[in-house]
């Protein structure tokens, strides 16, 4: 309840246009009768880059399938550019942990699958020349015709972006995207992250396990704590852009991630 | 092995080496087991163990083989047994292609055809197939169709539990990934489950390939016709050994061919999967 007025209160004191909005959205599976969430509420505005952090199982992948359309919340209203969420749209991008390209397909047609399978075969040509320009964006430029099981993790994982972006998504949904990546591959990656949100405009919405790379990404931190999942406090992260892998060590960096901290400690025993 | 310079290769270093076995090339292995093979097969039949009317000699196996084979070559009546046999094991694989992919797709598809049709199909399969010959040959006559049913119904079944394997094969990330993009159910099975599944359905496909000579065979024994199985029966009843062994031998070349061509199919469209064919070299 607490968490849900300051929120409101974040809302109305800061300008942007709202892209996406959940209100008092909760989550009971019906098969366990777990309440996965209650109360969430949140509003997030064009081109800001938001984190979900919290323990194991407190809810962050049931929260992100519930904004992409892939399960129905139980209560609550989701909305993206003011029109209802019910079911998966094309202008929601979302990413996992694994990259999943389909190895029968080369890189570019795994690019181009979103809109081959929304428009047809003969869309996904047409768009041939966009596939390129993002495999570009990404780093990727030259690999169109290889099939994925020559690209390394990160490099699939950076396809796997383009795949998200290539419907031009509004909004994208990011579930531990590089966790399964080396700490280096995914400190690059976080940066190539940025960067390519800042080119395209993109609304982010990240779910981390990650406190530093949470901290690093994002404009404002939501908390969560556990059974039933809610957000225990939201961060903002006035840290200036484009952030940089050395601003980890500056104090600033240090007392944000120390408060993300201790708020999630606090959260494990509630 | 690339950066050691052959020079280098005294014994202060260690470097993987092949075992002498496995350092010949794979035909001549090949050709070694059946050296190995025709000569003890000699050595029996020299030694007085085994009549000669239950076990011919090589030569003698080889002598008929070469009749045989200038029969079919010429256009002689066994040319028609052969052709018979080949044409009920074409129609029976296709047959069972067709129906095995079919079930398959329901059972592995829908909750239904799992929870309510698969358990009749393993309940028929745990059967012994042969036993339905009979059946088949007085639903159908004695014609081509009664062999085609028979090796049709031997096959299907591997196929059928090898595409509703292979369509549980894509994982949670796969099915999300395309529930995301709004894809139909239709889109999801023919774009991303069913070429997932393609190394189980090979799997299947191969076994049924085997189980389809099995039945077209023994549909030839039973009911009759014209067929190899038939050549063979009326052989073995005339004690003609060396003549039922060259029949066996040209039609396990059959069966191997039909094997072969499945396995090709598989590798040209299987093309991604890396240890794809089983037996195949790596
Ligand atoms: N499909 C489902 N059916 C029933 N319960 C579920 C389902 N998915 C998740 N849950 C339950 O909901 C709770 C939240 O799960 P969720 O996957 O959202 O957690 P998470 O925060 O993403 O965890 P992690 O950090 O380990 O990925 C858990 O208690 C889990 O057991
Ligand atoms: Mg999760």
């Amino acid at each position: 309840m607490m968490a849900t007025a300051r929120v409101s209160q974040l809302r109305a004191s800061t300008g942007g246009e709202t892209v996406y909005e959940l209100t008092g959205v909760g989550k009971t599976y019906a098969r366990n009768r777990v309440r996965a969430l209650e109360g969430i509420s949140l509003s997030l505005e064009r081109g800001s880059f938001s984190s979900v952090i919290g323990s194991s199982g407190c809810g962050k992948s049931t929260l992100l399938k519930i904004m992409a359309g892939l399960i129905p919340p139980s209560q609550g209203r989701v909305t993206i550019n003011n029109q209802p969420v019910r079911g998966p749209r094309r202008d929601i991008g979302m990413m996992f942990q694994h990259a999943t390209l389909f190895p029968w397909r080369t890189t570019i047609e795994n690019v181009l699958l979103p809109i081959e399978i929304r428009d047809g075969k003969a869309a996904a040509k047409a768009a041939w020349g966009r596939g390129e320009k993002l495999l570009d964006l990404v780093g990727l430029g030259g690999f169109e015709s290889v099939y994925p099981d020559e690209l390394s993790g990160g490099m699939a994982q950076r396809a796997a972006i383009c795949r998200m972006l290539v419907t031009q998504p509004d909004m994208i949904l990011l579930d531990e995207p590089f966790s399964a990546l080396d700490e280096i591959s995914r400190d690059f990656m976080n940066m190539e992250l940025q960067r390519i949100c800042t080119e395209t405009n993109a609304t982010a919405f990240l779910v981390t396990h990650s406190i530093a790379e949470a901290v690093i990404l994002s404009d404002r931190v939501y908390v969560l704590a556990p059974r039933p999942g809610r957000i225990a406090e939201v961060v903002e992260i006035d840290l200036p852009r484009p952030r940089t892998l050395d601003m980890i060590t500056t104090p600033k960096f240090g007392a944000l991630v120390e408060r993300i901290r201790t708020r999630l400690d606090k959260g494990d025993f509630e | 092995m690339t950066d050691t310079a052959p020079d280098q290769l005294d014994d202060t270093v260690w470097v993987e080496k092949a075992s002498l076995i496995d350092s010949i090339p794979r035909p001549v292995q090949i050709a070694s087991v059946a050296v190995v093979f025709i000569t003890v097969w000699q050595l029996i039949t020299l030694s007085d163990l085994v009549p000669p009317i239950i076990l011919p000699t090589p030569l003698e196996t080889w002598n008929d083989m070469m009749f045989v084979g200038a029969n079919v070559l010429s256009g002689g009546y066994m040319l028609d047994s052969l052709w018979t046999t080949v044409k009920t094991v074409l129609y029976g694989y296709a047959l069972a292609i067709a129906i095995g992919l079919t079930l398959g797709i329901i059972v592995g598809e829908t909750a239904f055809g799992e929870r309510a049709i698969m358990p009749y199909l393993v309940a028929i399969d745990t059967m012994p197939k042969v036993a339905f010959a009979p059946l088949f040959v007085a639903w159908l006559g004695f014609d081509i169709d009664s062999k085609v049913a028979l090796a049709a119904f031997i096959a299907t079944f591997p196929i059928v539990v090898g595409t509703a394997a292979g369509l549980h094969a894509p994982d949670a990330n796969a099915r999300m990934l395309f529930k995301t993009m709004g894809a139909s159910r239709w889109q999801t099975l023919y774009k991303m489950k069913l070429p997932t599944g393609l190394p189980q359905i090979f799997t299947g496909l191969k076994i049924g390939s085997v189980g389809v000579m099995a039945g077209a065979i023994t549909g030839e024994f039973l009911g009759g016709g014209n067929g190899f199985g038939e050549l063979i029966r009326v052989a073995a009843s005339q004690l003609n050994t060396p003549r039922v062994f060259s029949l066996i031998l040209y039609l396990s070349l059959v069966g191997l061919a039909l094997f072969a061509a499945t396995s090709y199919a598989q590798r040209v469209l299987v093309f991604w999967h890396k240890d794809r064919v089983i037996g195949a070299e790596g």
